[in-house]
């Protein structure tokens, strides 16, 4: 589904990834560990088309087409979503108001017509109802306010509710307490599906403990060093990243 | 030490030979003693330049290069076959139109009894400066002044919706002078819309002077549709009495070149004051607002929120000043100015002054010129929202704060509309 091959990038002339070559299967729940600075975060936002990152070699294909080559809001037409690892705050637009325009706005690309306002907001709450959101925070601005539990939670239903086919998760852990992170977790759990993709970064194990993945892939220094299945995320959470650090390499 | 004649620009020579034809017109009498001597005023200073620091960034002996002859009076009839203000929808208001400076009778729906409406030959100001040389020329050449009094304790329920009309075929200028009294525990919704035709080069020079009474409440809003070939000089005056509230926003979308000036006082304790504006400048726009909000008396609270979006190759200024005099303690004053740029050739001055001669006050100005959040629009995009789309949602809500300082719902609603049009203008 995801074919990542040989993605070299970088910003204001610094080399972040250094030849990435991953790929996540149809079905797939993948992870990517690595230490701090490794280019994680930088590869999801790559991935998504965020502007700062210019890509100087590599692609990115999603299904076969290469979404280097589209706008952000193409790419989420096409089925991919980033759940942001701080997801920011939009004061005076309305959660819901965010919501169907983006729902809508993905439809429409997609040739789709736009939903009933009856089916959406049935869709909205039942997504929202799954993640323990209350109803009074979807009419207030997004993410204005939200805890940082409250904006993870946010991402989530957001992704339950577009079904997007792609799904990168960026450091969906950061921030959460034990409680929270199992109902992030439960969420993410329950829309595995045998069409729908996952890529989770992350830099501790503990999330994969609640997710737990097909594949797991030691990011360092801009590549992928090492892939393996879940044991290698035990390994790592008792043996450190200090194998993969460049002084270690060098 | 030598006394120096300025040189006259031919603009100046004209305003003056245009009341010069005009004086046997007026009849003799206290208003053209006013005009007079409002005329001689002007005469002295001249159109104000670059180096009168209110005009600083709207220099009128550059930008009025050519004085379009005055208006005539209005056709008969054209009351009815102007559809004025329409496009502000229905809000069910009590509408006045008042063509090329003249009040044209309408009475739909009937104003409730307790508003009385009057023109009367021109008056000298009575909150703006007579000595400002805009208010000058209005003083001199506004054929009437339109009066609108509401009495004492009258709550009008439906908006009075005042209609100015520009109509021209050709290029002509138009003094206009209307006059609002709110009496004493009065409340009132006040709209002016400001239009004319887009394909004629209008001139404007509009005074409106607002005393709101003691315990008084006025909502109010002004909306410039002048077209982009228009001029528009516009002065508020506003005076507020004891425990007044009052809500003003102005809307600048719509005139090529737009300054509007704002006077506000307290002349009462404990009143408290919303300056709001919305800006929408594109093309080669030219939008000014220089506005004195002075704290007489003490007690008094005021914010000033002015929110500008500036596209293309339009320029936006706000020049702000909040005056507490030395006995005006606990006045409460603070005041924002911010400014998003769409374009690199965009630009906005922004200038919030504070002069303070008390010591027990609360004041605070802001000022703040940017681009759209590159952050907030990857995440809109993202989630699948095209970027003029993406934009348009920020722009709404840049623009929302400002907007909502109404409390009217309908008018609100409508100023929104505005914003939503102009949104989906820029495609």
């Amino acid at each position: 589904m995801l074919d990542i091959r040989n993605l070299h990038a970088e910003i204001d002339g610094k080399p972040i990834l250094k030849g990435v070559t991953l790929t996540v299967k149809r079905g797939e729940v993948a992870a990517i560990m690595g230490p701090n600075g490794s280019g994680k975060s930088t590869l999801s936002y790559v991935i998504a088309g965020k502007q700062d990152y210019e890509v100087t070699q590599g692609e990115v294909l999603l299904d076969g087409a290469n979404v280097l080559e589209m706008d952000p809001d193409e790419r989420a037409a096409k089925g991919l979503f980033l759940a942001f690892q701080y997801p920011l705050e939009i004061p005076g637009v309305a959660t819901m108001t965010f919501l169907k325009a983006a729902l809508n706005a993905q439809r429409k690309k997609r040739g789709e017509e736009e939903i009933s306002p009856g089916d959406f907001i049935r869709q909205v709450n039942q997504a929202g109802d799954k993640l323990g959101i209350p109803r009074d925070m979807l009419r207030r601005a997004l993410n204005v306010g939200f805890s940082g539990g409250e904006k993870k939670r946010m991402e989530i239903m957001q992704m339950a509710l577009f079904k997007p086919r792609m799904c990168v998760l960026d450091e969906t852990d950061s921030g959460l307490d034990i409680d929270a992170l199992r109902i992030v977790a439960d969420g993410v759990n329950a829309l595995r599906a045998p069409d729908r993709a996952f890529l989770v970064i992350t830099h501790y194990q503990r999330l994969l403990n609640h997710i737990v993945p097909d594949t797991v892939h030691v990011m360092a220094d801009g590549r992928i060093v090492k892939s393996g299945g879940p044991e290698l995320a035990v390994e790592l959470e008792a043996k450190g990243y200090a194998d993969y650090l460049p002084a270690a390499a060098a | 030490m030598t006394a120096l004649t300025p040189i006259r620009t031919k603009a100046e020579t004209a305003l003056i030979a245009q009341f010069e034809a005009l004086r046997h017109e007026f009849p003799a009498g206290s208003a053209l003693t006013a005009r007079e001597a409002a005329m001689t005023s002007f005469a002295a200073a001249g159109l104000p330049h670059r180096r009168i620091e209110a005009y600083h960034y709207t220099d009128l002996r550059n930008l009025l290069r050519e004085v379009a002859p005055l208006a005539g009076a209005p056709r008969a009839g054209t009351g009815r076959s102007i559809k004025a203000g329409g496009f502000m929808g229905d809000l069910g208001a009590h509408k006045l139109v008042i063509i090329n400076g003249c009040l044209v009778k309408t009475d739909v729906p009937a104003l409730p009894k307790g508003v009385a409406i009057s023109a009367l030959e021109g008056t000298a100001p009575m909150i703006l400066d007579g000595g400002d040389a805009i208010v000058a020329l209005n003083t001199a050449l506004a054929r009437q002044t339109i009066t609108v009094k509401i009495g004492n304790g009258m709550k009008v329920e439906q908006p009075i919706h005042v209609a100015f009309v520009q109509d021209a075929a050709q290029p002509q200028a138009v003094f206009t002078r209307l006059r609002i009294e709110v009496g004493e525990g009065a409340s009132l919704t006040l709209l002016e819309t400001h239009e004319g035709p887009s394909s004629v080069a209008t001139q404007a020079n509009t005074a409106v002077e607002i005393a709101v009474g003691d315990d008084a409440h006025l909502e109010h809003a002004r909306v410039d549709a002048q077209g982009s070939l228009a001029l528009s000089l516009s002065s508020l005056g506003l005076s507020l009495g004891r425990r007044a509230s009052v809500v003003s926003l102005n809307l600048a979308a719509g005139s090529g070149i737009a300054r509007h000036q704002i006077r506000a006082v307290f002349v009462g304790e404990q009143a408290k004051l919303m300056l709001a504006g919305v800006g929408m400048l594109d093309g080669t726009m030219h939008s000014d607002t220089t506005l004195v909000v002075d704290h007489a008396v003490p007690g008094g609270e005021s914010r000033e929120l002015f929110k500008t979006v500036v596209e293309d190759r339009a320029t936006g200024v706000f020049q702000g000043k909040i005056i507490v005099r030395p006995h005006a303690q606990k006045t409460d004053g603070k005041m924002m100015s911010a400014a998003l740029l769409l374009s690199e050739e965009a630009s906005m001055s922004n200038k919030p002054e504070l002069e303070i001669f008390a010591d027990d006050v609360q004041c605070g100005h802001g000022a703040t010129c940017g681009a759209l959040d590159d952050d907030l629009l990857f995440y809109l995009m993202a989630r699948g929202i095209p970027r003029k789309e993406a934009q348009a949602l920020l722009i709404r809500s840049f623009l929302g704060a400002a907007v909502e300082t109404l409390s009217h719902e309908p008018l609100r609603e409508a100023i929104g509309v505005l914003v939503d049009d102009w949104l989906k203008r820029r495609g």
